[in-house]
């Protein structure tokens, strides 16, 4: 009876990667990457360099509140799951790449990106569709929507042969936060960098429900401390990156170890829980890009090992100790050929393996042997340019002992084109369709008697329209960019769970369909109102309706999908003044459902929080120094993002970072 | 005026900060909400309505009370969190039965383990008493029984064996406790001896199979009777038979319902007949044992829903569908079943999809459809409320 709850807690978290952070104290430089119109034929949102540290963020998925149409699901803390759902589509239709090649999780479809911090991350781009490039693997042309996560990457100044860099982050929560960076020139051509981390948290924080009466007396006010979401995490990551003849070529390795305590939902008479997970990925990756010409090759290969310990101990219930063991072999050729200046087109093809196992009893073990061709062609006319690709997706899935399903072959074409009409003018429309589709994960397919092996891949037609304006000069305003889009989505074959029987068995189908229609707009400006002073303003805002059309007869039909807010957006207010640096950012996200039917009784309040923060770079002989000084959640709201999940009330974060 | 970072600060943050302090409001307690169904019952009628546990999905808290009003035909929508506003995070998650003895109500909440104790005529609550996990409840001479999922922690840590609580309902405190087989669902009392509907249903594949006989005079188990895998419901007819149902293994093995008598001049009961029907849940009206069945078949992807009536004398069925007016086919997933015990009106619950709100439909004698009524979420559990 307690099978739904297991399946969906223990099947959340398992890739995982953390972070760390790797932020180079570069005095005096802002980057505002505020890009040319024309050479985004896709909408893209990027947060780099000083702006992405500059936000009170805790993880990759704090900062991905910024980017409009996103929803981030946040369970709370610092080891808590966090999960980004994009246009409203679906978690699973999410792809994130880690340096070029996507994370993978073919147990439940979805990476907890809590685990990401932003130590080493250079850039953080989200890209509606695929990223704009006709160069890329094949099974990048087959999201969504794309996140692509950049890891810093080694410069050094000149007569300097390495690159030394500490952060030590301590605050609420009793967190302790060392990290250090290491990156060293070998020879001109190649060089190595070693990302280490540790996370320690006890989790706790206070939290508060407090509910009136409709005659306004106080019913009940409890303030209590979260338990059971402590989190003790190390990542380790070495990188080599190195040039040669006619190309360059990199190899990484990387481990995430981590223990946590799952806190589990807050109910009545149960303020703590005993789940706990232990994660140990691993993974080893390589690339190489060759150039012969007009002819460019873009390898990838990566092997990655998942393993994931769940245990519940909670005297209550039903005591859980299970072992899964994900393991990933990927490889993956694109090549592109330019026919002139104008015109380009490329192939690419990759080869996926999964397998996961479990002692736990009933799974199926299965095995899964993806293969991706892709064709692309980019035509750049100047004021006009377009994007066209289709991917076929061929999958066979192999179980032991049992007899497997039937093998999928997906086709999924997508095409871009971006017009800019007016000459001399940062000014352009662009517009894209593309279908996708998520294939039913192993959880959805396998899982001991909830899973369903007769499911079909769930689909997603996307059409999207949208304007773009930048400006960049000297004067007043140095740079400014707005952005809006209008997209309508339809989600088929959705996957639900349906119950079976009796007491919560369900199972999965391919029932649902969801109709999206959104608007996204983001505004970024930098302006310099006094000497030595910048100020950088960055807004977004996101207008969703998505409703479930499945059936006439369910009585949510029509109604707004849970935990999708009609309205959300953002806002981000920095100030730079010689050395020091002010940073005001607010996050609105507005009422929603936190389940299927619209009534009053599933009703979500909107959630908005102030983050401050304040830094200073300062230099002692070679040494640069920065001091920063965070207040999150300033107003001590008291909110759920899911249901029952409440979240930490103003909380504090200090961090000093030594770069020599 | 030079400008100042102080300066725009002041300029852009406050407004911002004021402006974000005026949209959130207080929360409110969930107000009952009224619906009228019209049943409104004859004055010499000794039925005053009847309370509706709606379960809730695991982990939403959103267990609620229903209260259906016969003398007024009002149907009462949430009706906890109006009464007790104070309850902090209300009823509580998960409901799981039901109960009515003297004046008080009795609600198990399994995921809160506690059972919740109110005034059966104001819904206000007189107390909680914890206990793990618990499922089912019954009164006997003064007590009320719980079964539990999970005992003492003794033999094996790994595998504990589920209890039964007794509860003095005067002092409303757990008095004793007693071990019985794996995650025990349902009982019932018959001459002094209890029966215990054991499912192992955390051990699966290695299901139990056995009904607890506990003698109630000294509170010990004193017998495990085989029956079938997997039980859950256990009720007793008029004549002193049990009806036990297996919920099989959900593969190979069906659900099942089996029949225990004790033999003429013996004390013991024993299976004596094995209903070859799937049976989900069942109550009682006369001679008669109405049951429903929910099955997932494989091959279809869908639920096969079955309705019938069993004679409890001859052990026949009689109907295959108790719902005559085609209505049956509205229904999604029957959840619950309980029989007026005046006027054999047949309420039956549909949890639909177990994550939005459920139906409870009324049907009369005949099988037609009276009136039906939006719940909470997965309607389950009813207990009339007498004058």
């Amino acid at each position: 009876m307690k099978l739904a709850n297991l399946i969906i807690l223990t099947a959340v978290p398992l890739a995982s990667f953390a972070t760390e952070h790797t932020d180079s104290i570069h005095l005096a430089e802002v980057v505002v990457t505020a890009q040319r119109p024309a050479e985004e034929i896709i909408p893209a949102q990027t947060l780099s360099g000083k702006e992405l540290k500059r936000l009170n963020s805790n993880s990759v998925a704090d900062a991905l509140r910024y980017f409009s149409g996103v929803q981030v699901k946040d369970y709370g803390g610092v080891g808590g799951i966090k999960t980004v759902n994009i246009r409203s589509m679906g978690t699973n239709h999410t792809g994130v790449v880690y340096d070029g090649i996507e994370l993978g999780n073919a147990q439940n479809g979805q990476i907890d990106l809590g685990q990401f911090s932003l130590d080493n991350m250079e850039a953080l781009s989200l890209y509606n569709g695929q990223k704009s490039e006709i160069l890329q693997p094949a099974k990048d042309f087959g999201s969504a929507g794309s996140i692509y996560m950049r890891t810093r990457q080694p410069k050094f100044d000149q007569g300097k042969n390495y690159n030394v860099r500490a952060v030590m982050r301590t605050g609420s929560f009793d967190l302790i936060n060392p990290s250090a960076l290491v990156e060293v020139k070998l020879s001109d051509k190649v060089n190595a960098s070693l990302s280490t981390e540790w996370v320690n948290s006890s989790g706790k924080y206070k939290f508060r429900y407090r509910r009136v009466n409709p005659a306004g007396e106080l019913a009940y006010d409890t303030t209590a401390v979260r338990q059971n979401g402590d989190i003790n995490a190390t990542r380790i990551e070495l990188n080599v990156n190195g040039m040669i003849r006619n190309g360059s070529w990199s190899a990484k390795a990387y481990n995430y170890n981590s223990e946590r305590g799952i806190p589990g939902a807050i109910v009545n008479n149960v303020w703590r829980r005993g789940e706990r997970v232990w994660d140990n990925n691993s993974f080893v990756q390589g690339r190489y890009t060759g150039y012969f010409g007009r002819f460019t090759s873009l390898n990838n290969v990566k092997y990655a090992f998942y393993r994931t310990h769940y245990v519940n101990n909670d005297d209550k219930q039903i005591k859980i100790d299970n072992l899964y063991k994900q393991k990933e072999i990927y490889f993956s050729s694109a090549n592109e050929y330019e026919i002139d200046s104008r015109w380009k087109v490329s192939m690419s093809y990759d080869f996926m393996w999964n397998t996961l196992n479990s002692d736990m009893y009933g799974f199926a073990k299965p095995d899964r042997i993806s293969n991706f061709l892709s064709a692309a062609t980019a035509i750049d006319l100047g004021r006009f340019k377009a994007q066209a690709s289709a991917l076929g997706t061929f999958i066979h899935d192999h179980l032991h002992g049992q007899q497997s399903p039937p093998d999928k072959k997906v086709f999924t074409p997508a095409v871009y084109i971006s017009i800019n009409p007016l000459r001399n003018t940062d000014f352009a429309a662009r517009a894209f369709y593309k279908r996708s589709f998520r294939m039913p994960t192993f959880n959805d397919l396998y899982y001991a008697d909830m899973g369903n092996s007769q499911l079909s891949p769930e689909r997603v037609t996307q059409y999207n329209i949208g304007l773009i304006y930048s400006h960049s000069g000297n004067g007043f305003i140095n740079a400014a960019r707005i952005s809006a889009d209008a997209y309508y989505n339809k989600v088929k074959d959705k996957i639900v769970a349906y119950p079976k029987g009796q007491q919560f068995r369900w199972t999965m189908l391919n029932l649902g369909v969801v109709d999206i229609k959104g608007v996204d707009i983001s505004a970024l400006a930098t302006i310099e109102p006094a000497n030595n002073l910048l100020v950088t303003v960055r807004g977004q805002y996101t207008y969703q309706k998505a409703i479930d059309v499945t059936n006439p007869a369910d009585n949510y039909y029509r109604h707004q999908i849970p935990y999708i807010p009609h309205h959300s957006g953002s806002a981000v207010l920095n100030l730079e003044w010689r050395g020091w640096n002010l940073n005001y950012s607010w996050i609105y996200v507005g009422s929603r459902y936190n389940q299927q039917e619209n009534i009053r009784y599933n009703y979500t309040q909107p959630w908005y929080t102030s983050d401050i923060s304040i830094g200073k770079d300062f230099r002692i002989d070679k040494v640069g120094i920065r001091a920063l000084a965070e207040i999150n959640n300033l107003l001590n709201q008291d909110y759920d993002v899911i249901l029952n999940y409440p979240m930490p009330k103003r909380n504090y974060r200090f961090s000093l970072t030594v770069e020599i | 005026m030079k400008i100042t970072p102080l300066h725009i600060f002041f300029l852009i943050i406050l407004p911002l900060l004021l402006a974000s302090t005026s949209c959130r409001e207080d929360e409110l307690v969930v107000p009952t909400e009224y619906d009228i169904i019209g049943d409104t019952h004859q004055a010499e009628s000794s039925i005053r309505g009847f309370y509706l546990v709606n379960e809730g999905n695991m982990g939403s808290n959103k267990c609620t009370l229903d209260f259906c009003d016969f003398a007024t035909g009002l149907y009462a929508r949430n009706f906890y969190a109006e009464r007790n506003p104070d309850e902090i995070k209300e009823l509580g998650d998960v409901g799981n039965d039901i109960g009515i003895y003297g004046s008080k109500l009795y609600v198990v909440v399994n995921c809160s383990h506690k059972v919740e104790v109110m005034d059966a005529y104001t819904g206000k609550k007189i107390t909680q008493i914890n206990i793990p996990n618990c499922r089912y409840i019954r009164f006997h001479r003064g007590k009320a029984y719980v079964s539990s999922y999970v005992g003492p922690v003794l033999i094996d840590p790994a595998a504990p064996k589920g209890a039964v609580y007794q509860i003095d309902t005067l002092s409303l405190k757990a008095t004793a406790k007693v071990s019985v087989g794996y995650q025990p669902e349902e009982m019932e009392i018959v001459d002094d001896y209890m029966y215990v509907a054991n499912s192992g249903g955390y051990r699966a594949p290695k299901y139990d199979n056995t009904v607890s006989v506990i003698q109630m005079i000294d509170f010990k188990q004193v017998q495990q009777i085989p029956v079938g895998i997997n039980l859950h419901r256990l009720k007793k007819d008029r004549y002193g038979k049990l009806w036990v149902s297996s919920r099989g293994d959900y593969q190979t093995r069906p659900s099942r319902l089996y029949v225990m008598e004790k033999k003429k001049g013996y004390n013991q009961m024993t299976v004596t007949d094995t209903i070859p029907v799937a049976c989900s849940n069942m109550a009682f009206f006369g001679d008669s044992l109405y049951y429903y069945a929910t099955e997932w078949n494989n091959f279809t992807a869908s639920n096969t829903i079955s309705y019938g009536i069993i004679d409890i004398r001859t052990k026949e069925i009689v109907s295959c569908n108790f719902i005559t007016d085609g209505t049956d086919n509205e229904i999604i997933i029957p959840y619950g079943i309980a029989i007026h015990p005046e006027t054999g009106d047949i309420y039956v619950t549909d949890a639909k999809n177990y994550v939005s709100s459920g139906t409870l439909y009324c049907f009369d004698r005949k099988g037609r459809k009276k009136w039906s009524v939006r719940t909470g979420d997965i309607p389950a559990h009813i207990a009339f409320l007498s004058k």
